[in-house]
């Protein structure tokens, strides 16, 4: 059951997406969301529609896996749409009870969907296609201008790097450790919420400390091998800006371009 | 109480390019009473089989039976064979979460609810069959244990139980040697007196050589080899061949033979071979 959460997962590739430089793919990926928000015609949505779709075929990810990941945020979008519908003023084109759903209403649920769909898709891409420790030396490198100012980029993009690497962990021991407690007859079934709620801390309290003891003899084992934070460490991978990077740059500029061109549009 | 298993299959991640086939059509039978050693390298199935017997897993085909019981079927109550079926998995010091040792131990009991004087005397017996002085630790933090404590303490959770048929999965994995003895001993006495059935998953020859009445060796999800410690410990090269050693004096024994040395061939412990190198000694002595 806990198996099936397929956000932040990493599909391993050799495409022409999976081997663009990390930098670039955030910070198109970043483009491409603030796009999203320019892009106010159905017109731009075509471009963009085709856009993400040609980026899909080209990464080789299936287009079924990708929708699968949208499952669990199917009940967000339906509110978003559903709640746009009715609460905006307008022209009432339905009426359902004292409920009123208005053409501005659709127009603008319409595009929410729209929106928020394309925003989970592109997001997904961007990790489906990028290895974790790929996706973090990225951000890493992205924030170290920003080390002048305080920030402390080398520890973060570590932080994370670590998180990413105990989810895997951390769910097999959470499956070790329920299956463990129902073979003690525990319950995390039946009952109602007060009981469920309670039945967790078997669960929850074996996982805290094992999670503690996994941070204490990690850092041990880093220091071990003389591990003493960012300052002056050289790294295995350098990142480099080639040719197709160029090419990646070129075309969400050129999406850019157009949807900015298509808020003059009529429709 | 008995344990009939046929045609098991179970397969992992079905309908992805990661589907494996975990345990490959076993079929066996433990009777009630047996002391039983599965044996098998990392990754041979032995941790999956066992998770079916208490129907943690469901087989992707196949039926088990406890005590005639289909444990497969769809309408069965868990919970019931749970209680009759206590596992006890690797490092199960890893589960423990109470405050205090009594309420640990009594975790299991409670869920099956009984009455508090039950509970308090499962709890008691229990721990006694463990070596844990209850009056003396009932009230400390299961935390402030050492690991083998620690790890007493949660069998004694699953012993509260009082399952007939009792799995333990490696119970001696990183224990120092004084204390897999303890550990094994404690689980021998507690065969001999109860006569429940035990299972005892190991991929150490020397732990189960003594202590079995039958040993079953997995290999890549298949049961392949089946026997008395003796018979099985005497296949040295199909068990050499999985990766599996046999104890040490029976390669000792072998060596022995080799250099024309007339000493018995199925001695599988060091007891064993010391009578017998003795009975030897002295009859070149007496010739």
């Amino acid at each position: 059951m806990i198996k099936d959460i397929t956000i932040g997962q990493y599909l391993p590739g050799n495409s022409f997406v999976h081997k663009l430089d990390p930098r670039v793919k955030i910070w198109l990926s970043f483009i491409y969301i603030i796009i999203l928000f320019i892009v106010n015609k159905y017109s731009g949505y075509i471009f963009i529609a085709a856009f993400t779709l040609i980026t899909i075929l080209v990464s080789k990810i299936p287009i079924k896996y990708l929708f699968k990941g949208l499952k669990p945020i199917l009940w967000i979008i339906i509110f978003t749409a559903v709640l746009n519908a009715i609460l905006t003023p307008g022209i009432t084109i339905y009426k359902i009870g004292p409920v009123n759903i208005t053409d501005k209403g659709v127009y603008l649920a319409v595009f929410m969907v729209l929106r928020l769909i394309f925003l989970i898709v592109g997001t997904s891409i961007l990790t489906l296609t990028t290895s974790p420790i790929a996706l973090t030396d990225g951000i890493e490198r992205l924030l170290n201008p920003f080390k002048r100012i305080g920030v402390p980029a080398h520890e973060l993009a570590m932080m994370m790097t670590i998180a990413l690497r105990f989810i895997p962990t951390l769910l097999d021991e959470t499956d070790k450790i329920m299956k463990a407690q129902m073979a003690r007859g525990a319950d995390f079934e039946t009952g109602n919420i007060i009981n469920r709620a309670k039945s967790l801390i078997p669960i929850l309290v074996p996982l805290f400390i094992s999670s503690f003891r996994r941070a204490d003899e990690l850092a041990l084992a880093m220091e071990a091998r003389c591990y003493r934070g960012g300052k002056g460490r050289s790294r295995l991978k350098q990142l480099k800006i080639e040719g197709r990077d160029y090419v990646a740059i070129t075309f969400t500029i050129l999406l850019m371009i157009i949807s900015i061109v298509s808020r003059r549009w009529s429709i | 109480m008995s344990i009939k298993i046929e045609n098991l299959v179970y397969k992992y991640m079905i309908g992805t390019p990661f589907e494996k086939t975990a345990i490959d059509d076993v079929s066996l039978e433990i009777k009630d009473g047996e002391f039983i050693g599965l044996i098998g390298h990392t990754g041979s199935g032995k941790s999956t089989l066992i998770q079916q017997l208490n129907g943690l897993l469901k087989p992707t085909s196949g039926k088990i039976y406890i005590d005639g019981e289909d444990i497969t079927s769809k309408d069965i109550n868990l919970k019931k064979i749970r209680q009759k079926v206590g596992l006890v998995f690797q490092y199960p010091e890893y589960q423990l979460f109470e405050e205090t040792i009594f309420k640990d131990v009594a975790f299991g009991p409670q869920n099956l609810g009984l009455s508090d004087d039950e509970i308090l005397k499962r709890v008691r017996r229990a721990l006694e069959i463990v070596g844990i002085d209850f009056e003396k630790y009932k009230d400390k933090s299961p935390f402030d244990l050492s690991g083998g404590q620690r790890r007493r303490i949660a069998i004694a959770g699953i012993l509260a139980m009082e399952p007939k048929i009792l799995i333990l999965d490696e119970p001696t994995a990183g224990l120092d040697p004084k204390g897999r003895d303890e550990i094994l001993e404690e689980i021998r006495k507690l065969h001999k007196e109860y006569n429940n059935t035990v299972i005892l998953v190991s991929h150490s020859m020397e732990d189960v050589a003594k202590l079995v009445d039958r040993l079953i060796v997995m290999y890549k999800g298949k049961n392949i080899l089946t026997g008395t410690p003796r018979e099985v410990f005497m296949e040295i090269e199909t068990l050499e061949k999985i990766g599996l050693a046999v104890p040490q004096v029976t390669y000792l024994v072998r060596e022995l033979r080799k250099r024309g040395i007339n000493i018995r061939e199925d001695i599988i412990t060091v007891k064993e071979a010391q009578d017998e190198i003795l009975r030897l000694l002295r009859r070149d002595k007496n010739d």
